[in-house]
C-alpha cells in the first residue's frame, strides 16, 4: 500500500488537466508515441472540443521514482464541470492528494477555488501547478502571490510546468510520490469499496470504477452494494492501464474495476459502497447521495415520425448515463416526446449533442425548467418540473423555487455591470471580496431558474470573457410564480408555455413573442401573437398580413417557373406545424426554445 | 361572366426575338442582332412545317416578343400568309400583334390591318417621358399617344396598352394620371403590370447595388387596389390580375388559354412554350441554337416536361386563382377526381370571411384583394 499513490488533478476549464494527464501517461511509459493520441482521458469528441471532460476516467501509471522504488500513481480524471460536481466530489473521495492547476495566464478562475473547496472538504494534500509557463502572456509571480492571497496555500509548495512543451513533468510526479500519502485502510478488514463511476461495456455490462478502502475483492466474490442491498457475483476485478488489465484482486488501497453482470449503469449508483454479501462492513463510506436532476425540457422529434429512433437513442444512451432520467411527453404542437431529467445546463447540452451526433438524431429542445414546488390548499406540497403539468393557479397557496449560491470571479473593473445583472436576476445577499489586487470575487444568492435563462452568455459578455462564474444547489426559497402561455391567434401552443417569475413574465412573455414575430413568415390574415398568464395578456405583437404576392405576369413561358417555386413553398408549408390557421416553422420554435445558455 | 371569350380551340404564339435596344426592366429573351431578322424568318417557317397537322384548328395568333413591330410589312406578310398555309384557323380568329410606339406610322398599321391582323397591344408603359427614359423605352409619350390614334384611324377596333406602375418615384396620383389618360382614349383592353425586377436585368442590378427601393408589399397593394377601382369605375372588368377590359367579350382571347389551363397552345421561335394536354414543351432560349436546330433539321426544344397530376392541380388553382372568372368546381372536381370544397372546408371559409374569396356560381372566385394573393390562395 505504501507504494500506492491516488490522486487528481483539478484546475478551470481549459487551463490544461488533459494535456497534463497525457505529458504523466506519456512520461511513465504507458503510452509510447505509437498508441499516443493527444488526451487520451477525454476520450469523447465533445470532451476534446470543449476542452472539459465529462466522463470520470481513471488510469494506473507505474513509476519509477527518484528513490529507486517504482510506485503505482493512479491517476483519476474528474468532470470538469459544475453540473457534475457530486461525481467530483466521489473522486476526490477516492483520492489522497491533487494537483490543482493554474493557468500561468489566466490566474485564479471560480472554478479553481471551488475545486479547491472541494478537496480541502475531502481533506487531500493539495499540490498548486502553474501551467503554461511557456506562454508569453504568462506572468508566474502574479499566480504565486494568488495561490498565496485567494487561494490560502503555501506559496512555496508550487510547481511551475508547460504540460504542452512537457516542461517540469517529472518534478511533478515526484511530487506525487513525495508529497501526497500513500492510502490508508484496513487490508484485513471486511470490504469497503466507494464507487466513483460505472461505464457500460457491450460485451460486460457495467464496468465499475472503485476505490478500494478495506479488504480486498477477487473474482467469485459475491458482493453487496449497500444502497440497495442488491448482490452480484464478481465476475472480474482489474486496473487501468490504457484498457482494463485484470487483476487477481483488488486490494485495499487500489483503484480498479469490478465487473459483476450488472445490466446497466443505473443500477450503480456513484458514490456507493460496495462490500462482501457474506462479511458486510459496519457502515457504508460517507458522502454518498442519490444525485437528482435539477434540470428538465422536453425533448420532441423534429420530424414526428422518428420518435421511434429518439426513444431507441435514449434507450441506448442511459445505458451509459443513468444521470439523464427520462418519460413519455406529449405536446399538442410538437407531437410526441420525452420530458428529461438534467444534472445541469451543461448535461443537458451535452445530451443533446450527443443525440444530434452519435444518433443522427434532429431535435426540438423545450425551454429548460427548474423543479418548481408548491404548496396547495388542501395542504398536500406537489413539485412540478414540466409546464403542462402546473397546479391549478386557484388552489396554489405557496410556491417555491431553487436557490444557489453562485460565485463570481472577475477582475473589478467588471465589477458594476455583473452586480447590475445579478440584481436583474434576482440576485440577494452579495458577498465581496477583493482577492487581489484588481481582482473581485462576489458571491450572490440567485434563483437557479434565473441561470437556465441567458445568464452565462451575457455574463461572459459583459466582462469580455475574463470572468469565471460556478454555483452550488442551496435551498427553496418562497416565490412569487406564474404560467405564461404563449398564443396564436388565440390558439395555446402548448410546448412554448414556461413557468416564470411573476415580475418577469412581461419581459419574458415579449421576447418569447417578438422572437416568434421574426420567424413566422407573414401569412394572408394578421397574427395576434400574445403572451398570457391566466386570462391575462401580459405581452402582444403583431404580424400583418401580407396583402400582395402575386406576380404581375403569367403567360406560357413563366408558367413552370411559377410552379416550381409554388412547389417548394408547398413543401416548405408541410414541414411546418399548423396552429390553428398559422403555418409554423420550426425555425420559430427553436428561437422561442432556444435558452441562451450557448 | 361565364363565357369570357374562352374557346376550346388552340392558340399560336410567335417569338419575334428581335429588339432594337434592350429595356432596362426586361428579361425576355431577345438579341438586338437584327440584321439576323431573314435567317430567323426562314427558320421560323420550316419550324412550322416541323410542327406538323395534328393540332387541331387555331382561334388565336399571337405575335409577340421582342419586338415584332421591327419587321416590315413585306416580312409580317410573309409570316401570316406562310402561318395560314401550314396551320388550319377558325373562322375568326384573334390575330394580335404587339407593337412598339417608335416603330410604325399610320400606312404601316393600315397594312397590317389589311393582313387581317385585328387587335393590336401597344407596349406604352407610360405617358411621361422621364418614366420611359428610367425604363430604356426608345420611344415618347407623344409617339405613345399618335399611335394609338393611328391604330384607331388605321380600322383596329380592338387595341390594347400595356402600362406599368410602381416605378421608383411614381406615386399613387401620377399613376392614377397615366390610368385617366388611358381611359380617356376609350380603348379596349389595358394591362397594367407592377414593375418587377430580376437580378439580371440592367435596372435589377442597379436595385441591388441600392441605387433605388421598389414600393413595399403594402404599397404595391394600395397601386394594385386602386388600379382596379379606378378602372372598374371606369367601366373596365378586372379579369386577370393584370388585365383589364372593356367588356367581357374584349378579354384576350389568346392569353387567357393560358389562365384557362384547358387549352392546348403552340409556341415558336426561340423561348416560345408550348402546351399539349398533360406535356409542356419550350425552345432553346438562344437564337444561335435555335437557328442551328432547324438547319440541322431538329425541332429547337430545350427541355419538355410531362405534368403530374399533381403538377397540373397546382397550375390550375394558381392560374385560375389569378382571374376574376376563378376556378370552375365541378371541372376542377372531374379532372383532378376530388371535391375541393370539401377537402379544404375549413381553409375556404376562413378565406371567404376574410374576404379573398367568393362561392359562386359553381366557381370559386378571387376578390380583387384575394387576387392580389392568388400565389398563396393556390397552397390552401
Amino acid at each position: 500500500m505504501k507504494n500506492i499513490r491516488n490522486f487528481s488533478i483539478i484546475a478551470h476549464i481549459d487551463h490544461g488537466k488533459s494535456t497534463l494527464a497525457d505529458r504523466l501517461i506519456q512520461h511513465t511509459g504507458v503510452s509510447d508515441a505509437r498508441t499516443f493520441k493527444d488526451q487520451i482521458l477525454d476520450t469523447m469528441d465533445i470532451e476534446r472540443e470543449r476542452g472539459i471532460t465529462i466522463k470520470s476516467q481513471a488510469i494506473s501509471l507505474p513509476y519509477q521514482a527518484g528513490d529507486g522504488k517504482t510506485y503505482i500513481l493512479n491517476l483519476i480524471d474528474t468532470p470538469g464541470h459544475v453540473d457534475f460536481s457530486y461525481e467530483v466530489s466521489r473522486s476526490l473521495a477516492s483520492c489522497e492528494g491533487v494537483l490543482l492547476l493554474i493557468d500561468a495566464a489566466q490566474g485564479v478562475q471560480a472554478q479553481t477555488l471551488a475545486n479547491l473547496y472541494l478537496a480541502m472538504e475531502n481533506n487531500l494534500e493539495i499540490i498548486p501547478v502553474i501551467n503554461k509557463i511557456d506562454l508569453p502572456s504568462a506572468d508566474v509571480d502574479r499566480v504565486i502571490e494568488q495561490i498565496d492571497q485567494e487561494l490560502g496555500l503555501d506559496s512555496d509548495s508550487h510547481l511551475k510546468c508547460s504540460a504542452k512543451e512537457g516542461i517540469g513533468i517529472e518534478e511533478i510526479l515526484e511530487a506525487v510520490v513525495d508529497r501526497i500519502p500513500p492510502p490508508k485502510g484496513d487490508p484485513q478488514g471486511p470490504l469497503a469499496a466507494l464507487i466513483f463511476d460505472a461505464k457500460y461495456d457491450p460485451f460486460r455490462g457495467t464496468v465499475i470504477h472503485c476505490r478500494i478502502f478495506d479488504g480486498a475483492v477477487k473474482s467469485g466474490d459475491m458482493i453487496r452494494f449497500m444502497y440497495n442491498s442488491t448482490t452480484y457475483k464478481v465476475e472480474e476485478v482489474g486496473h487501468f492501464l490504457l484498457s482494463r488489465s485484470k487483476r487477481d484482486r483488488l486490494a485495499s488501497g487500489e483503484v480498479g474495476y469490478v465487473i459483476a453482470g450488472v445490466k446497466t449503469v443505473a443500477d450503480v449508483r456513484i458514490g456507493d459502497t460496495i462490500t462482501l454479501n457474506d462479511r458486510p462492513c459496519e457502515k457504508p463510506l460517507p458522502g454518498f447521495r442519490e444525485i437528482k436532476p435539477v434540470v428538465f425540457a422536453s425533448i420532441y422529434p423534429i420530424s414526428s415520425d422518428d420518435y421511434m429512433d429518439l426513444a431507441v437513442a435514449l434507450e441506448k444512451y442511459t445505458l451509459n448515463d443513468a444521470s439523464l432520467i427520462y418519460q413519455k411527453d406529449s405536446s399538442v404542437a410538437l407531437g410526441q416526446g420525452f420530458r428529461c431529467g438534467f444534472l445541469g445546463l451543461l448535461h443537458l447540452d451535452v445530451v443533446q449533442e450527443r443525440l444530434e451526433r452519435e444518433y443522427g438524431l434532429s431535435i426540438l429542445l423545450s425551454v429548460p425548467s427548474v423543479r418548481y414546488r408548491f404548496t396547495l390548499k388542501d395542504g398536500t406540497v406537489t413539485e412540478v418540473d414540466n409546464p403542462s403539468l402546473y397546479p391549478d393557479p386557484m388552489s396554489i397557496v405557496g410556491s417555491e423555487e431553487p436557490y444557489i449560491q453562485a460565485t463570481m470571479m472577475m477582475p473589478d473593473r467588471y465589477l458594476g455591470v455583473v452586480m447590475k445583472l445579478c440584481m436583474e436576476k434576482r440576485g440577494v445577499n452579495s458577498n465581496l471580496k477583493y482577492t487581489g489586487p484588481g481582482r473581485a470575487e462576489i458571491v450572490y444568492e440567485m434563483p437557479l431558474s434565473e441561470i437556465l435563462y441567458d445568464f452565462y452568455d451575457r455574463f461572459k459578455s459583459i466582462t469580455q470573457g475574463y470572468g469565471s462564474f460556478d454555483y452550488d444547489l442551496t435551498d427553496y426559497r418562497e416565490s412569487n410564480l406564474a404560467l405564461l402561455d404563449i398564443l396564436v391567434n388565440g390558439e395555446k401552443v402548448d410546448a412554448l408555455s414556461q413557468i416564470v417569475h411573476r415580475d418577469h413574465a412581461r419581459a419574458r412573455g415579449l421576447l418569447s413573442c417578438e422572437r416568434l414575430k421574426e420567424e413566422i413568415p407573414k401569412q394572408m390574415f394578421r397574427i395576434a401573437i400574445q403572451g398570457a398568464i391566466g386570462g391575462e395578456i401580459v405581452a402582444r405583437t403583431t404580424i400583418s398580413a401580407f396583402r400582395k404576392d402575386v406576380t404581375a405576369k403569367c403567360y406560357g413561358g413563366d408558367i413552370s417557373r411559377k410552379r416550381k417555386l409554388l412547389e417548394k413553398q408547398k413543401k416548405g408549408k408541410k414541414r411546418m406545424k399548423m396552429i390553428g390557421s398559422v403555418a409554423i416553422p420550426q425555425s420559430a420554435f427553436l428561437a422561442v426554445l432556444k435558452s441562451d445558455t450557448d | 361572366m361565364n363565357q369570357q371569350n374562352h374557346t376550346k380551340h388552340p392558340g399560336i404564339y410567335i417569338h419575334i426575338p428581335f429588339c432594337r435596344s434592350k429595356c432596362s426592366y426586361c428579361n425576355f429573351y431577345s438579341t438586338t442582332a437584327i440584321n439576323r431578322i431573314d435567317p430567323f424568318l426562314n427558320a421560323l417557317f420550316i419550324e412550322m412545317n416541323l410542327c406538323g397537322s395534328s393540332w387541331n384548328r387555331f382561334d388565336t395568333l399571337y405575335v409577340g416578343g421582342g419586338t415584332p413591330s421591327l419587321l416590315t410589312m413585306k416580312q409580317f406578310s410573309d409570316v401570316l400568309s406562310h402561318i395560314r398555309e401550314t396551320f388550319r384557323f377558325t373562322e375568326n380568329p384573334e390575330i394580335t400583334v404587339e407593337i412598339n410606339p417608335a416603330d410604325m406610322n399610320l400606312n404601316d398599321l393600315k397594312s397590317l390591318r389589311s393582313m387581317g391582323v385585328n387587335r393590336i397591344s401597344i407596349g406604352v408603359q407610360s405617358f411621361n417621358d422621364d418614366i420611359l427614359a428610367f425604363l430604356g423605352r426608345r420611344h415618347t409619350g407623344s409617339q405613345a399617344r399618335r399611335t394609338i390614334a393611328d391604330a384607331g384611324r388605321a380600322g383596329f377596333e380592338n387595341i390594347g396598352l400595356d402600362l406599368m406602375y410602381g416605378i421608383p418615384g411614381q406615386d399613387i396620383p401620377s399613376w392614377a394620371e397615366t390610368l385617366e389618360e388611358a381611359i380617356s382614349c376609350e380603348l379596349e383592353h389595358l394591362s397594367c403590370y407592377q414593375l418587377t425586377l430580376e437580378d439580371d436585368t440592367p435596372l435589377g442590378k442597379r436595385r441591388q447595388m441600392g441605387e433605388f427601393l421598389l414600393p413595399d408589399e403594402d404599397r404595391q397593394y394600395d397601386f394594385f387596389m386602386r388600379t382596379s377601382t379606378i378602372l372598374g369605375d371606369a367601366g373596365y372588368v378586372h379579369y386577370e390580375v393584370s388585365n383589364f377590359a372593356r367588356n367581357k367579350n374584349l378579354v384576350s382571347r389568346h392569353n387567357s388559354k393560358y389562365w384557362n389551363h384547358h387549352t392546348p397552345y403552340l409556341g415558336l421561335g426561340p423561348a416560345a412554350h408550348s402546351l399539349a394536354e398533360n406535356r409542356r414543351w419550350w425552345n432553346k432560349v438562344s437564337l444561335t441554337e435555335y437557328l442551328a436546330d432547324i438547319h440541322s433539321g431538329k425541332a429547337p426544344i430545350a427541355t419538355s416536361e410531362t405534368l403530374s397530376t399533381e403538377a397540373l392541380r397546382l397550375e390550375a388553382l394558381f392560374l385560375g386563382f389569378r382571374t376574376k372568372e376563378g376556378i370552375h368546381l365541378e371541372n376542377f372536381n372531374t379532372r383532378f377526381e376530388c371535391d375541393l370544397l370539401e377537402e379544404k372546408a375549413e381553409t375556404i371559409e376562413i378565406l371567404q370571411n376574410s374576404g379573398f374569396i367568393r362561392i359562386e356560381d359553381g366557381y370559386l372566385r378571387p376578390t380583387p384583394s384575394g387576387m392580389a394573393v392568388a400565389d398563396s390562395l393556390s397552397l390552401i
